[in-house]
C-alpha cells in the first residue's frame, strides 16, 4: 500500500512535472520566437534607420515602407545553417556552404528596393542561394521564379520555401543564362548569381520598363549594384551604384 | 609567388659563435651527423618555400608574409629553449637531435594539415571576430614544425661549437639545396607530394641520428620508415588532399552540376586546372557589351591557384563565334589600326590572341610566362582549342613579360595587356601586397620603346567603384609620358570604360581626329563611356552606365591637370603612380579612409577597403605578439644570467634588435631588385636565395679574423658595416643603369651577373652577427641569449614590415634606413663597461 500510494504519487508527480516540462518547453518556444522576431525587428529598424541617414545625406528617397515591413516578415534564421543562427539577425552576410553565402540584410534590402516592386509583378531570381532573398521578393509580388545552378542548394531552397508556405515562388536547378522563358517576360529580374557579364537572353526577357539588379563583387563583399533599365522604347541603360554614401574625394561634396 | 627568405643561413650565422658551453675540444662531427642536419636544413627552408606555395592554393597569397615570418620565429623560439634547457639538451644530445627531427617530419605534415582544416576565412576578417583568432591559430600551428627544424640546428651549434664552419657548412648547403631543390621538385610532382617528400627526408635525417646513437640500424631505420608512410598515408586518406578554401573561383564553380576538372598541371609557377562544365557552359565573357549580337563560344575555365578565371575559347575556325571578342573594351586598338603588328603579354589560355586573330592582325607576338598552360592549349587540348599559338602569323615567347620588352629589339602597332589578376580577389584587394614590375612607370616607359611609330599601348584593367584601379593606371602612365618628355601626355591619351572593365590607350604621337571619331562610333556602337580623349567635353562623358558622378572623367581631368598633386593626395585611395621603387600597383589602402569605411560597416562600406593590406597588418602584429610571449619572455628565467647592468643590457638589444631589422630590410629590398633584373620569378628567388645563404655563410666565416680586433676607437664591426653601407648605396643608385645595359644577356649570364653582385653584399652581412655574438660571450656571456632572443624578434617583425614600409616609402628608403641601423650598430657594438 504504502509502495503503492509512493507509486502513485511517483506517478501524479511524474505527470504534473511532464504537464510542466511542456509547458516551460512551449513557454521556451515562444521566447525563443519572441528572441528572433525581437531580434529581426531590431534588424529592419537598424536597416531603416541606416537608410533613412543615407537618405539624408544623399537626397534619395528612404527605403520603401513595404521592403522594410516583408524584411520585418522573413525569418532570416530559417535561411542560414544551425551554427550560424545566433548571428542571423546580425546586418552582416554569413555562410551558408557551398561556397555561397546569404547577403547583409542591408544589401538585400536596398536590392529589393532598388526593384521598384509591385503587387501583381513576376520577378525572375537568377541564383536561388538560401532563399532569403526569394522570401522577401515573394512578400511584395505575385509570382517569384527562381533558378539555382548548384543542385543540393537549390533543392534545399525549394523544399524550405515549401515547408514555410511560400506558395507564389518556384525554384529550379538550371541554366539560369537563358532565364525562364516558359514564364517571360518578368517585370524585375534579380541576378544574385557571380555574372561576368549581363546575360542577353536575360535583357530580352525584362518587360519594357522593367527593372535588373546585379551585385557585383566576391563572396561577403558586395562592391557595387548594377541597375539595368529597359525604357519604355526598348533601349537599355545602366547604373553602378555603390551601396553606400562614400564619395572617393577628401572634403568633396 | 613563393618568396622565401634565408632564415637558416640568417639564424645559423647567428649560432655560429655562440659557443656559451665549453666546446668539446677537436670533436668533430661525424659525417652521417652532417648529412642529417644537412637534411633537416633543407627539409626546413624547402617548407617554408612549400608553404607559401601550399598556402597560396588553399587561402590567398598573403600568407606568404606568414611563413617568411613564421619559420624565424622558429628559429627563435628554439634559441631560447636552448638557452634555457642547454645542460638538459646537451647531455642528451643524439636522441634530443633524432626526436626534434622525427617532430619535424611529422609535424611538418599534422600541422598543416590541421591548419588546413581551421575555418579561416579571409573574407570574413572584418565582419567575424572568431577569424583574428583562427589565423593566430594557424600562425601557432606552423610555428610547431619550424621549431623543431630549428632544435636541432641551435643544438648542433652548442655540441659541435669548436667545428662551427663545418657545422654552418653543410647547415648552409642544405638550405641551398631546399630553394633550389623544393623548386625543381615542384616541377616534377604535386605540392602534396613535395611535402610527404620533405617529411622523409627529416625522417631520414632522424634515422641517421639514431644510428649515430647507437640504435640497432633495423629499429633506426624501420622507424622513420614507418613514420614516413604513416603519416603520407593519413595525409593521402583520413584527411585529404589540399582542400582550397570554398570561396576560392575554382571551389564555387565546381558546386555547379556537371561541373568537373579536365585536366590539371602543377609547377611552383602555380596550380593550373581546367574545367568543364557540360551542363551549364561557361560564358566567360568580362565586361561583355550590352549590345554584344552574338553569345560567347563554348569554353573551358582555366584557374590558377583556384583563381584567376581565365576562357580556354573553342576555335572552330568559324569567324562569328569569336565575334563576341569585338564587344569588349580591349577591341578598341583594332578600330584604329588596320592589319597590325600585334604583341599579347601574359597572353594565358589565348582569348586575346583570338582577339588579334579575329581582327586580322598581320602578326602577333604572343608572350606567356607559364609553359604549362601553353601545353594545355596546344597539346592537350589542341581540338577544342583549334592551336592558337600555332598559327603561321603567331610567334610564342615563353617568358615574363617585363624581361621580354626589355630585351626584345622589335617593334608594333598595337601592345595588348590584360588584367592577369582576377576579378573578385583584386576587388576585395588581396592583391595588395603583390609586387607587380608591369604596371610600373619603368615597365611603360619600356613598353612605349617597343612601338612601332604610330603604335598604340593597350591595357585593359577591372572597373572598380569608386576608381581606383583605372585612376591608378592612368597616373602611372601619365608620368611615364613625362619621364618621356611629352608636353601633353593628355593628347597621346584615350580611354573608355564598360561596366567591368576600362581600356587605356597610349599612343606615341598625338591622336587625330579620324582616330577620335573611330573610338566615338567604337563607343556609341557598343555603349561603352567615354573617359578620356584630347578635347573630350564634360558633357560626353557617363552616357551609358552611369555613374552618381562622372568619376572617371573628373578623376582623368584632374590627373592631366595642375591640381594632379593634391588630387592625388585627397584622393581616399592611393592612386599615385607605380614605380619600380614602390611597385605595389594593386594597393589602394590608406589609412585616413579606414576610419570613415569601419563606420560605413553596416551600410555594405567594408568592400572599400584593402583586406590584403589590413591582413598583413595583423600578420605583424600577432608577430609581434608571439615573438615577445615566446622569445623574450622565457628569458627573464635564464637563471645563469647573474646581475647584468641595464645599460648593457639596453646596448645588446640595440644592436642586435638594429642588426636583425637591417638584414632582412636589406635582403627584402634587393631581392625585389634583382628579380627585375632576373625576370623570372623562379630564376629570381632560388638564385638571389642562394646567393644571399652562400655569402652570408662565407661572411660568417671570414668574420672569425676580425674577431677581438679593433680599429681605433672603432669595433671590428665597423668593417663590414662600411662595405654594407657603401655597397647597398652604390648598389641603390648604380643598378637600375647597369642592369638596363645588362638586361640582354642570355639567362646564365644574367644569373652570374646577380650572383657576383651579391656575394660581397652577403658576405658583409654575414658578419656583425657572430661579432657581435663573439664580442658578447667575451664580455657578458649571460645576454649572449638576450641578443640572440632581441635578433630573431627583430628578424620575424621586419620581414613583415620592410614590405608594409616599402608600400609607404618606397624600396629606396628601405636601403637607407637599413643604412641608418647598421650605423647604429657601431655605436651600440656590445663593449665592456
Amino acid at each position: 500500500m504504502h509502495t503503492e500510494s509512493l507509486l502513485h504519487g511517483g506517478a501524479s508527480a511524474g505527470r504534473l512535472s511532464s504537464c510542466a516540462l511542456a509547458a516551460l518547453l512551449l513557454y521556451g518556444l515562444v521566447l525563443a520566437g519572441d528572441a528572433y522576431q525581437g531580434a529581426r525587428k531590431r534588424m529592419v529598424q537598424e536597416i531603416e534607420h541606416t537608410a533613412t541617414r543615407t537618405a539624408a545625406e544623399t537626397g534619395r528617397r528612404a527605403l520603401d515602407r513595404q521592403v522594410l515591413v516583408a524584411m520585418e516578415k522573413v525569418e532570416r534564421h530559417r535561411f542560414v545553417p544551425q551554427s550560424q543562427r545566433r548571428f542571423a539577425y546580425q546586418n552582416r552576410p554569413l555562410p551558408i556552404g557551398y561556397g555561397q553565402t546569404i547577403s547583409q540584410p542591408y544589401i538585400v534590402a536596398l536590392m529589393t528596393d532598388l526593384l521598384q516592386l509591385q503587387a501583381g509583378q513576376r520577378i525572375l531570381e537568377i541564383g536561388t542561394g538560401s532563399a532569403y532573398q526569394a522570401a522577401v521578393l515573394a512578400e511584395l509580388a505575385t509570382e517569384v521564379y527562381s533558378i539555382e545552378i548548384v543542385e543540393p542548394l537549390g533543392r534545399q531552397a525549394e523544399a524550405l520555401l515549401r515547408q514555410l508556405g511560400y506558395r507564389n515562388v518556384e525554384v529550379k536547378v538550371a541554366d539560369g543564362y537563358y532565364g525562364w522563358p516558359e514564364h517571360a517576360p518578368f517585370d524585375s529580374i534579380m541576378v544574385t548569381a557571380a555574372a561576368s557579364h549581363v546575360p542577353p537572353p536575360l535583357v530580352k526577357q525584362l518587360k519594357p520598363g522593367g527593372r535588373m539588379v546585379i551585385p557585383v563583387g566576391p563572396s561577403f563583399l558586395t562592391q557595387y549594384l548594377m541597375l539595368i533599365e529597359k525604357q519604355s522604347d526598348g533601349t537599355i541603360t545602366s547604373r553602378q551604384i555603390l551601396p553606400v554614401r562614400f564619395v572617393p574625394l577628401t572634403g568633396g561634396h | 609567388m613563393p618568396r622565401g627568405l634565408p632564415c637558416n643561413a640568417y639564424v645559423s650565422g647567428l649560432m655560429t659563435t655562440q659557443s656559451v658551453s665549453p666546446p668539446v675540444a677537436g670533436e668533430i662531427p661525424p659525417l652521417a651527423f652532417r648529412l642529417a642536419l644537412f637534411l633537416v636544413s633543407a627539409a626546413a627552408l624547402s617548407y617554408e618555400i612549400l608553404l607559401t606555395r601550399l598556402f597560396a592554393i588553399i587561402q590567398w597569397h598573403h600568407f606568404a608574409y606568414m611563413m617568411i615570418s613564421v619559420a624565424l620565429l622558429g628559429y627563435g623560439v628554439a634559441g631560447t629553449v636552448v638557452a634555457l634547457f642547454r645542460n638538459y639538451l646537451e647531455s642528451r644530445f643524439l636522441a634530443v637531435f633524432s626526436a626534434a627531427a622525427c617532430a619535424f617530419g611529422v609535424t611538418a605534415v599534422a600541422c598543416f594539415l590541421l591548419a588546413q582544416a581551421v575555418p579561416f576565412n579571409a573574407l570574413e576578417f572584418l565582419w567575424d571576430w572568431r577569424q583574428p583568432l583562427w589565423m593566430l591559430a594557424i600562425y601557432l600551428l606552423l610555428l610547431v614544425p619550424f621549431f623543431f627544424a630549428a632544435i636541432c640546428v641551435c643544438l648542433a651549434f652548442t655540441r659541435y661549437a669548436r667545428c662551427a664552419h663545418l657545422v654552418y657548412t653543410f647547415d648552409i648547403l642544405g638550405a641551398a639545396a631546399g630553394s633550389l631543390g623544393v623548386i625543381l621538385a615542384l616541377f616534377a610532382m604535386r605540392p602534396g607530394t613535395v611535402l610527404g617528400c620533405l617529411a622523409a627526408g627529416a625522417l631520414a635525417a632522424a634515422g641517421l641520428a639514431m644510428r649515430l646513437n647507437g640504435t640497432r640500424a633495423a629499429l633506426a631505420w624501420t622507424l622513420p620508415a614507418v613514420l614516413t608512410f604513416g603519416t603520407i598515408a593519413v595525409m593521402q586518406s583520413a584527411l585529404g588532399d589540399l582542400r582550397p578554401s570554398q570561396y576560392k573561383q575554382l571551389s564555387q564553380t565546381l558546386e555547379v552540376t556537371g561541373a568537373h576538372v579536365v585536366a590539371e598541371r602543377s609547377s611552383p609557377l602555380g596550380l593550373v586546372t581546367v574545367v568543364d562544365s557540360p551542363e551549364i557552359p561557361f560564358r566567360h565573357a568580362p565586361g561583355l557589351s550590352l549590345n554584344a549580337p552574338h553569345p560567347p563560344p563554348c569554353q573551358l575555365a582555366v584557374f590558377t591557384d583556384g583563381e584567376g578565371m581565365s576562357a580556354l575559347l573553342r576555335d572552330d575556325g568559324r569567324r562569328k563565334p569569336l565575334s563576341y571578342l569585338d564587344y569588349l573594351t580591349s577591341a578598341l586598338p583594332y578600330h584604329l589600326r588596320q592589319h597590325p603588328r600585334v604583341l599579347v603579354l601574359g597572353a594565358g589560355a589565348g582569348a586575346d590572341v583570338l582577339q588579334a586573330i579575329y581582327h586580322e592582325a598581320a602578326h602577333i607576338d604572343v608572350v606567356e610566362l607559364n609553359p604549362q598552360t601553353i601545353e594545355l592549349v596546344e597539346r592537350e587540348f589542341a581540338d577544342f582549342s583549334g592551336r592558337p599559338y600555332s598559327r603561321t602569323n603567331v610567334r610564342l615567347h615563353i617568358r615574363e613579360a617585363r624581361g621580354f620588352i626589355a630585351t626584345s629589339r622589335d617593334h608594333y602597332d598595337i601592345i595588348q595587356l590584360g588584367p592577369l589578376d582576377a576579378f573578385d580577389a583584386s576587388s576585395a584587394g588581396l592583391y595588395a601586397l603583390s609586387e607587380n614590375c608591369v604596371y610600373t612607370v619603368e615597365a611603360i616607359q619600356r613598353a612605349l620603346d617597343r612601338l612601332a611609330p604610330g603604335g598604340l599601348l593597350s591595357m585593359t584593367r577591372w572597373v572598380d567603384l569608386p576608381p581606383r584601379d583605372a585612376l591608378k593606371l592612368f597616373a602611372t602612365v601619365v608620368t611615364a609620358l613625362e619621364r618621356r618628355g611629352v608636353q601633353e601626355p593628355g593628347s597621346r591619351l584615350a580611354m573608355i570604360r564598360g561596366w567591368k572593365t576600362a581600356t587605356l590607350l597610349i599612343g606615341n604621337r598625338a591622336f587625330t581626329a579620324d582616330e577620335i571619331a573611330l573610338l566615338r562610333e567604337f563607343c556609341r556602337a557598343r555603349s561603352f563611356d567615354l573617359v578620356w580623349y584630347p578635347g573630350m567635353a564634360s558633357g560626353e562623358a557617363n552616357l551609358y552606365n552611369r555613374l552618381e558622378q562622372p568619376y572617371f572623367h573628373q578623376g582623368a581631368v584632374a590627373l592631366l591637370g595642375a591640381e594632379r598633386d593634391r588630387f592625388t593626395s585627397l584622393y581616399k585611395f592611393d592612386i599615385a603612380a607605380a614605380t619600380d621603387d614602390r611597385p605595389f600597383f594593386f594597393q589602394f589602402f590608406r589609412w585616413k579612409t579606414l576610419p570613415e569605411v569601419l563606420h560605413l560597416r553596416d551600410r555594405g562600406g567594408l568592400p572599400l577597403l584593402d583586406w590584403g593590406y589590413l591582413l598583413v597588418v595583423a600578420t605583424l602584429g600577432q608577430a609581434l605578439l608571439a615573438s615577445m610571449v615566446l622569445v623574450l619572455l622565457p628569458l627573464k628565467w635564464l637563471r645563469n644570467g647573474g646581475h647584468t647592468q641595464g645599460t648593457a643590457r639596453l646596448r645588446t638589444a640595440i644592436y642586435f634588435g638594429a642588426l636583425g631589422t637591417a638584414f632582412m630590410f636589406v635582403e627584402i629590398a634587393f631581392i625585389q631588385r634583382f628579380m627585375l633584373f632576373l625576370s623570372h620569378p623562379l630564376y629570381a628567388i632560388a638564385v638571389v636565395l642562394f646567393a644571399f645563404l652562400f655569402s652570408a655563410g662565407l661572411g660568417s666565416a671570414l668574420s672569425a679574423r676580425l674577431a677581438g680586433r679593433t680599429f681605433g676607437i672603432w669595433p671590428p664591426v665597423v668593417l663590414p658595416v662600411l662595405g654594407i653601407a657603401l655597397l647597398a648605396v652604390t648598389y641603390l643608385f648604380g643598378l637600375p643603369a647597369v642592369f638596363e645595359a645588362l638586361i640582354g644577356l642570355p639567362d646564365a649570364g644574367r644569373i652570374a651577373f646577380a650572383v657576383l653582385l651579391i656575394l660581397p653584399l652577403g658576405m658583409c652581412m654575414g658578419m656583425p652577427f657572430p661579432l657581435g655574438l663573439e664580442a658578447l660571450g667575451r664580455q657578458a656571456p649571460a645576454l649572449v641569449p638576450w641578443g640572440w632572443g632581441i635578433n630573431a624578434c627583430a628578424s620575424v617583425i621586419s620581414a613583415v614590415l620592410a614590405t608594409l614600409l616599402a608600400i609607404h616609402l618606397g624600396f629606396t628608403a628601405v636601403i637607407l634606413l637599413a643604412a641608418m641601423l647598421y650605423g647604429l650598430c657601431i655605436a651600440s657594438f656590445p663593449v665592456a663597461r
